[in-house]
């Protein structure tokens, strides 16, 4: 770990100048995740993605609701917060809106995202704060053993629908695709760390909201989700584009790509429907939409302005 | 125009510049009434700040209908403002009115069913319908004036409508301003006042239409002192001090300005979302921000991650808004976040009386967390301590590393009333974010084993790294589920809350410290106790009474001074059994919620008395109950 710098400024840029963090830095106590847990890999990923672009410690938080993948922030040395079920993106819209200087991610399960915290996950989507969500997608809820989840496939047995889910599995990509100001949208899997960590390099070089949805496979109750694309790469459609997520090792591992502009929006939706295919890649991206932090960026006041500004109000209601 | 088939109307007309009729009172009360859309909310607005600013006091309170637009002529659509005068403080609504303007019978009528009228008042009223083409209509005032008999109401009927066609076309648009010429006339208020008041209210419209308000305003005044043998003298008495007058929403609003807040998190909810429109119109040019959340969770949410990265944020809300607010209060507990959380109070249960008052989130406020969660609880009881409640607020909130919930009401939410200007110095505000390194073996709960309390790191401080959970955790906040690790971080939540207590200083007792009866009170209701206690002891009543700002940790000193009295009684508006209502016992009565605080925490045997109307105590009912606490007492 790096030294402690006195008097660091505002954005401890002069400091970091002189500072470098190798992966270690970021590592905090033994996950406790199951072995085989799609976790893990997120986890590393998301290790590599801090030292590739060595952000301080100090500067970074992450944000999380309830729920296995929620203990993240924990095995991290940055800022953590773990808060409430559902609830992990209105903290962090709280955190990114007073403090736009900071490097915000939100890590959230199926459950939390898509369910308890569904309203949240809409709206953040059309705010576009500058935060990276990351959906850790395993189907089921795990930590409280196995209950059916909104992205639990039709038919999938569980303890609270044991012969099999009622409902067809919601579709988080379509429904990111389909709100106002959605300007970031991809997925990728457990299996393919590699394309994790460029699928979330990107995420963080966006501007704006950006939604990573990650495939995964609960050891205990799903390992059998999408056995067939893990089993055999060709029964994955990766999409790519010189816009794309670049990854030449992942493209050399997957034989069928589907050419893909993250500008065509339309495209984006027919490539979201559920016709049995994987897709991983980069769905859909636009920098132009509004950045909620800058378009409520508010101008600050020293107490001498304050005071001086109060006075001036004080005196529509003297008498 | 006809005559209009009037019980008991007063004889118009005097003769022009004869020297009128004059009333003089030392307090008097002014209701303004019509459909919503007519302006009679205005009109008792810009008539309580005229008379504030030529030294009355007052009091102003909105009469709100529940809809926007209830059907016209009916009672559940009146609209407006009542108004008490008074040479010197004016601490609460009063009692009935003895001086009413109305647009029509009906909205007359609702005022009348809730004996908002005193016997006798003297009403002015809109004289068209008495004779209009609708049979109908003509029938209903016909009805409605059998109804108010018996009451010595004194009727003079005027000819509005009639009157301001001479102006404009509407006179749906033009009432309340000849109405407010003939208050302006018969109190005696300085045209050229309203005339100000007037310009400013209207600065965003046309040079036309505060030409014809003007115009209005003059021919209400023109009529006034042609028709009425009327002058009311509440003789003025200007402040020594430089004063201001705003609802308690608006100094909520201001006052978390002054305080240095600068992120608001809200979503809309009568009848707190005022607070958030005064501050919606100002706050960026403070540096504020509002964020307008998508549902009431999401607004906690946004404000605890706020405050959790930099200074305390706060968030606006009601009853219903409180409840789904609930678990993040608790994680702001868990986590020892500081967040100030203003709930303007309103009926309940459930939707309940959305635009009408209440007290009755005590008690959701103090325990409505899953699991033990001490937070600071202050209740301001006047319009200028919802001004200064929010640097305090603030400041308990910082220091204490606690949510701090500030329960105000409907009542303070919509009355109007003067108060001394505040003198804000920089250091009210909250000082800017130390964003330096942490000091060396830095722990994010780093609790002083006797006080509870530590210092919170913010990120951007280099060394201060941790993950807040709200899982039970250590110093280090690592998780723990140890039975000495959960108990040790409940017992250092909890010691803040009698640390602080320590801080405080025994309440005041308004009136002898011993006597017959202690009437206690918290939040809105101070003004009308208050007076009904000075009215009683006026009689030769031993009746004092304590007013609490603090109800977590509770003020110290309670038990010593609850001794001194024979008996102690909380006057509340929230629900209580009544003891003499079929299966009450006093074992299964349910009590106010006060009451209930301060028995379970003086073991003392507090008795209550409380009603649930959706207005405001008067200060006569109260009076009622002390004299009867009192022969039961004896």
């Amino acid at each position: 770990m790096t030294m402690v710098h006195a008097g660091c400024s505002l954005l401890g840029a002069a400091a970091d100048e002189e500072r470098s963090w190798s992966r270690e830095d970021y590592e905090g106590p033994v996950a406790r995740w199951c072995s085989g847990c799609g976790d893990h890999a997120v986890l590393s990923a998301v290790q590599r993605l801090l030292e590739a672009e060595q952000l301080p410690p100090e500067q970074t938080v992450f944000v999380s609701g309830i729920g296995c993948s929620s203990r993240f922030p924990h095995y991290l040395t940055t800022y953590g917060f773990h808060g409430l079920h559902g609830r992990a993106l209105p903290v962090a819209t709280g955190v990114k809106l007073r403090r736009p200087d900071l490097h915000v991610f939100a890590v959230m399960g199926d459950g939390d995202c898509c369910s308890i915290g569904a309203g949240h996950w809409i709206h953040t989507v059309r705010y576009n704060p500058g935060i990276v969500a990351i959906m850790l997608d395993n189907g089921v809820y795990g930590l409280t053993k196995n209950q059916t989840s909104p992205t639990s496939p039709k038919g999938q047995k569980s303890n609270t629908q044991p012969r099999g889910a009622w409902l067809d599995a919601m579709n988080p990509i379509a429904t990111t695709l389909g709100v106002a100001n959605v300007s970031f949208v991809a997925q990728t899997g457990d299996w393919v760390p590699d394309h994790i960590t460029e699928t979330l390099r990107a995420a963080f070089h966006h501007r704006g909201f950006a939604f990573v949805r990650i495939l995964q496979r609960c050891p205990q109750y799903t390992d059998q989700l999408f056995a067939d694309a893990v089993r055999d790469p060709a029964k994955v459609e990766l999409l790519v584009h010189a816009d794309g997520i670049r990854a030449p090792q992942v493209e050399r591992l997957f034989p069928n790509h589907v050419t893909h502009d993250p500008a065509d929006l339309t495209a984006a939706f027919r490539l979201a429907q559920p016709d049995g295919q994987v897709r991983l890649g980069l769905f859909y991206r636009n920098e132009a939409v509004p950045v909620y932090e800058e378009v409520r960026r508010a101008l600050p006041r020293s107490a001498e302005e304050k005071v001086r500004l109060l006075n001036e109000e004080l005196d529509i209601y003297a008498v | 125009m006809t005559a209009a088939p009037i019980p008991g109307t007063l004889a118009p007309a005097a003769p022009a510049r004869a020297p009128k009729r004059v009333i003089r009172a030392s307090q008097h009360t002014v209701e303004v009434v019509s459909d919503p859309g007519e302006g009679a909310q205005k009109c008792g607005q810009i008539f309580g700040r005229v008379s504030a600013m030529m030294g009355n006091g007052t009091w102003t309170v909105e009469i709100i209908p529940a809809e926007i637009q209830p059907p016209p002529r009916t009672p559940p659509s009146a609209s407006g403002n009542r108004v008490r005068l008074g040479t010197g403080p004016v601490t609460n609504w009063g009692d009935e009115a003895q001086l009413v303007v109305a647009f029509n019978e009906q909205v007359l009528l609702h005022r009348h069913r809730l004996d908002a009228l005193a016997d006798g008042c003297i009403i002015l009223i809109e004289s068209r319908w008495a004779e209009h083409d609708d049979e109908q209509i003509r029938a209903a005032w016909a009805a409605a004036m059998t109804e108010m008999e018996g009451r010595g109401y004194r009727f003079i009927a005027v000819p509005m409508e009639e009157q301001c066609l001479t102006i404009v076309d509407t006179p749906r648009r033009g009432k309340n301003m000849f109405a407010l010429g003939m208050l302006a006339r018969i109190y005696g208020r300085e045209r050229d006042i309203i005339r100000q008041i007037i310009a400013h209210e209207f600065r965003r419209k046309s040079k036309e239409i505060y030409e014809s308000n003007v115009a209005l305003l003059d021919l209400g005044w023109q009529w006034a002192d042609e028709h009425l043998d009327l002058e009311i003298d509440v003789p003025v008495q200007p402040a020594a001090e430089p004063m201001v007058v705003m609802n308690g929403n608006q100094a909520l609003a201001l006052g978390a300005i002054a305080a240095g807040l600068e992120l608001c998190s809200m979503y809309p909810i009568t009848p707190a979302t005022s607070a958030s429109h005064h501050l919606g119109e100002i706050f960026e040019k403070f540096g504020g921000i509002i964020h307008q959340a998508e549902d009431e969770i999401a607004a906690i949410g946004v404000a605890v991650g706020a405050s959790y990265a930099g200074k305390v944020a706060f968030t606006v809300t009601s009853g219903p808004g409180l409840a789904l607010k609930t678990e993040f209060i608790g994680l702001a507990v868990m986590t020892e976040t500081p967040l100030v959380i203003v709930d303007v109070q309103r009926g309940g249960p459930s939707t309940g009386l959305p635009t009408k008052v209440e007290q009755s989130d005590l008690l959701a406020v103090l325990y409505g967390e899953p699991g033990d969660a001490p937070k600071v609880v202050v209740a301001p009881a006047t319009m200028e301590e919802c001004f200064h409640v929010m640097t305090t607020a603030r400041r308990l909130a910082e220091a204490f590393r606690t949510p701090v919930v500030v329960l105000s009401d409907a009542n303070l939410a919509t009355g109007v009333q003067p108060f001394a200007r505040p003198r804000i110095t920089p250091d009210w505000l909250a000082p800017a974010l130390d964003l330096g390194a942490v000091p060396e073996g830095f722990r994010p709960y780093d609790w002083d084993p006797q006080t509870g309390l530590s210092r919170r790191s913010v990120p951007g401080q280099p060394g201060g790294m941790f993950t807040a959970t709200g899982l039970s955790h250590d110093e280090r906040s690592k998780v723990g589920y140890s039975p000495d690790v959960h108990e040790r971080g409940c017992v250092m939540r909890s010691r803040k809350l009698a640390v602080l207590q320590q801080t405080l200083t025994p309440p005041a007792v308004r009136g002898d410290d011993n006597g017959d009866l202690l009437v206690v009170g918290w939040g809105s209701t101070l003004g009308a106790i208050e007076e009904a206690v000075d009215r009683v002891r006026s009689e030769g009543l031993a009746v004092s009474s304590l007013h609490l700002r603090f109800l977590s940790p509770l003020e110290p000193g309670l038990r010593e001074i609850f001794r001194r009295f024979r008996r102690v009684m909380t006057v509340e508006i929230n629900y209580s059994d009544d003891p003499r209502d079929p299966f009450i016992t006093d074992e299964n009565r349910r009590r106010g919620q006060l009451a209930w605080l301060l028995r379970a925490q003086t073991l003392v045997d507090v008795d209550c008395w409380t009603r649930v109307p959706g207005e405001p105590l008067r200060p006569g009912q109260i009076a009622g109950a002390i004299r009867d606490a009192v022969r039961k007492g004896a």
